[in-house]
């Protein structure tokens, strides 16, 4: 026997770590993933991994450089690569892939002091700031299946189609056989990818249920089709993958349902009245700027606790 | 009425169907005069004296105290200084013992006739709570408010412990004897039993027991750890907050451990002071877990022999639970008044923290609705103003956050840290 090793408790410990839940955050995407390849062909999985890869190498460098220890091993740089991927069109140039992963990694995640202290979700700083800088190219979408010629006819998503006899079907917004980025038009293996995380508990369902309700009931009353507006666009992607991101949404319940609020009621005047047609990115990203606040009015209600404490003398 | 959040933990009570077994009076003991909260004794005895059992051989005038008596019969060969696993510096007795086990004649069964001479009794007794927090019996059952619900605490929340589950199955009658005992003297009107419901059997006979009683009820606790927890145990089973600052006192409840009470019935039966007491002896460097009734001041090394325990490739051991025990840093170290447990692991990953996802976990699972992951911050940034916003003097330390969280982040630790920060008043 050496030294008995001292520790305060508890001395018990359960199994979930972060990279746990990272890898199973990958897993739930796959689905949404295997669609995009389905439907946009090939390139999705080299602009995927240049994503992955470039973000795991910013994130390396930056770890180094700062002379912080190596956070590569916990997947969230994986993360963050796969889901920036699936929030660009197919066609994108892989030098702009690279662009977007630095925005993601260095400027929004690394500079706020890595993981869990950025205020915005890296993904959508991401897209906002590719789709500002290169609007032509964040907006050059593939007609699904047309994929074997890269300059394969371009097709407008669905939103701005909304309520024309060019107008999907519901079914083929649901499946995702319709333009957009790779990986938000597949709603159904998003919504699949949704419901694994709730039932391992690494997600609450209050933001995007708060969200995607709130912008159907939204749409219902001002006599847009509740169904279509909640299904074409990147709702579900942004709902259950974005606005569910630990770092840059409240953390109590309340507060998730505030949040996920925020982001139909936004969504919902950007589409309206915006001139972009879509509005889940910046409803997010807006959102998370306001989740500090959002924080401080939501804090969960300590048992016995006396209200303010006076001051005596 | 909503119960208060919890955690499930694997139960790990791989001892509750082990009756309790004896040990043999071991050749040694070493008794330190600080084993409840409060003030530590000063020893009556001196090296050379002789010992018998139950003979008090600590005292002090403090009242926030219980005096130390002597299980074995015997000589005392030294009197040391001694630091226990909360750090408290006291005297500690050692007595070599004769084998004859001679009762001293100072214990005789006391006389109480109204609560005053109750309280008195109780305090002659030694008793403390037994489930490990080692408050003083006299001093709860000696309460400024008006009182007119005792909760008995058979919750026993934290894995592998079932020392009270025992004293359950084998002395239920001394249980509900003392039960009225304490409700009588202190003209209680109504008792609840509180149980865990991973105790079935217990349950089933208990409800049977009280059947045609209806100043006792039995109330069966959601297993969700930790029900054990004061605060917690009272809310589940009476509905009553304790608020910030007051005691369960002013909520009109005051709480007991089911050992504790069992042991008072007992002892004004036969006037036996508390010198010995029934741990678990567990954890995967035991061979034989088992249940072991022994005197107070035995070595945890002998204990651990008892057990089959393989000394050397012991690593960690924790008195008490898993999840709210005290590392024990000197296997040599004996048994005293709150021991209920007894642990012995052969490994320790040694846990590397990283940092907070803000995954919200730990806000999910603290039964009193604290959010740790905001206090570490604050205490990070040493914010004592935002603390004592976030109500850290309320945490009670029960480890579920630091164990739930994916991070490995030790919150439970950095909130007592934090309390030290914010002034006393
Ligand atoms: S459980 Fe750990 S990682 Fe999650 S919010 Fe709390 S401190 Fe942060
Ligand atoms: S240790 Fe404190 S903060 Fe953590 S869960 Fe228990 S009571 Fe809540």
């Amino acid at each position: 026997m050496d030294k008995l090793i001292v520790s305060p408790s508890p001395h018990d410990e359960n199994y979930t770590k972060t990279t746990n839940i990272m890898l199973n955050v990958i897993i739930a995407l796959l689905p949404a993933w295997g669609a995009a390849i389905y439907f946009f062909g090939m390139r999705v999985i080299p602009l995927t991994a240049v994503c992955i890869g470039s973000c795991i190498f910013f994130e390396y460098v930056c770890r180094q450089m700062m002379k912080r220890d190596n956070t590569i091993g916990d997947l969230s740089a994986v993360v963050t690569g796969l889901i920036l991927a699936m929030n660009l069109p197919s066609t994108l140039p892989y030098w702009m892939a690279v662009i977007g992963s630095f925005v993601a990694i260095v400027i929004v995640k690394q500079l706020f002091g890595g993981l869990g202290q950025n205020f915005a979700n890296p993904a959508i700083t991401a897209r906002i700031v590719l789709m500002i800088s290169f609007p032509a190219a964040m907006t050059r979408w593939v007609e699904p299946f047309t994929h074997t010629d890269l300059d394969a006819i371009s097709s407008a998503t669905p939103l701005p189609l909304a309520g024309t006899d060019n107008a999907a079907s519901y079914l083929d917004l649901f499946l995702g056989k319709c333009g957009g980025c790779l990986g938000e038009t597949c709603s159904a293996a998003l919504l699949i990818g949704g419901l694994y995380l709730a039932a391992r508990k690494i997600i609450s369902l209050a933001a995007p249920l708060s969200f995607i309700g709130s912008l159907f009931v939204l749409s219902w009353i001002s006599g847009s089709d509740p169904v279509y507006q909640i299904l074409a666009g990147g709702v579900f992607l942004g709902a259950f993958f974005m606005a569910t991101d630990y770092a840059t949404t409240p953390i109590t319940t309340k507060g998730k349902i505030v949040f996920g609020l925020g982001c139909g009621i936004i969504t919902f005047i950007i589409r309206r009245f915006g001139s972009y047609p879509e509005g889940v990115s910046f409803s997010i990203l807006l959102m998370n700027v306001l989740t500090p606040y959002i924080e401080q009015l939501t804090r969960t209600k300590v048992l016995g606790a006396k209200e303010a404490e006076k001051n005596e003398g | 009425m909503k119960k208060l959040n919890g955690i499930k933990l694997k139960h790990r009570k791989n001892t509750e169907n082990s009756s309790t077994v004896d040990f043999p009076v071991p050749e040694k003991v070493t008794i330190p005069m600080s084993m409840t909260m409060g003030a530590p004794c000063q020893p009556l005895v001196k090296v050379g004296d002789t010992v018998a059992v139950g003979q008090k051989i600590g005292d002090t005038d403090a009242a926030f105290s219980a005096p130390v008596h002597s299980g074995v019969s015997g000589k005392v060969t030294a009197i040391t200084d001694y630091r226990n696993v909360m750090g408290t510096v006291c005297k500690m007795i050692e007595i070599e013992t004769d084998g004859l086990q001679t009762v001293s004649d100072e214990v005789k069964p006391p006389v109480v006739t109204d609560k005053e001479s109750f309280v008195k009794a109780v305090r002659q007794s030694g008793a403390c709570g037994l489930g490990g927090a080692g408050f003083p019996t006299h001093i709860k059952l000696n309460p400024k408010a008006d009182i007119d619900t005792l909760i008995i605490n058979a919750a026993e929340c934290e894995p592998y412990i079932t020392a009270d589950y025992r004293e359950m199955m084998e002395n239920p009658q001394d249980i509900i004897n003392g039960i009225n005992l304490v409700k009588s003297k202190l003209g209680i009107k109504t008792a609840k039993l509180a149980i865990e419901a991973n105790k079935p059997e217990a349950i089933k006979n208990f409800t049977a027991m009280a059947e045609n009683d209806d100043t006792i009820d039995i109330i069966t606790l959601p297993s969700a750890y930790p029900q054990g927890a004061e605060k917690v145990i009272i809310y589940n089973s009476t509905g009553r907050i304790v608020n910030e600052g007051s005691l369960p006192a002013d909520a009109g409840v005051i709480v007991m451990n089911v050992s504790t009470v069992a042991f008072l019935y007992r002892y004004m039966q036969t006037g036996m002071p508390l010198v010995t007491r029934r741990l678990t002896i567990d954890g995967n460097a035991v061979g034989e877990p088992k249940n072991v009734r022994t005197v107070i001041g035995t070595s945890f090394r002998e204990l651990l022999e008892f057990c089959k325990a393989d000394i050397d490739s012991i690593k960690k051991l924790i008195a008490g639970g898993p999840m709210m025990g005290m590392s024990v840093p000197d296997i040599d170290m004996p048994v005293v008044k709150t021991s209920n447990a007894l642990l012995a692991f052969n490994h320790y990953d040694e846990r590397k923290t990283s940092s907070c996802i803000r995954c919200g976990r730990c806000v999910r699972v603290c039964p009193l609705g604290l959010m740790p992951a905001d206090i570490d911050r604050a205490y990070k940034i040493r914010n004592v103003e935002e603390l004592k916003k976030l109500k850290v003097m309320l945490c009670m330390n029960c480890g579920s956050c630091t164990y739930v969280c994916p991070a490995n982040r030790k919150l439970a630790e950095t909130n007592q840290l934090a309390k030290a920060l914010i002034p006393r008043k």
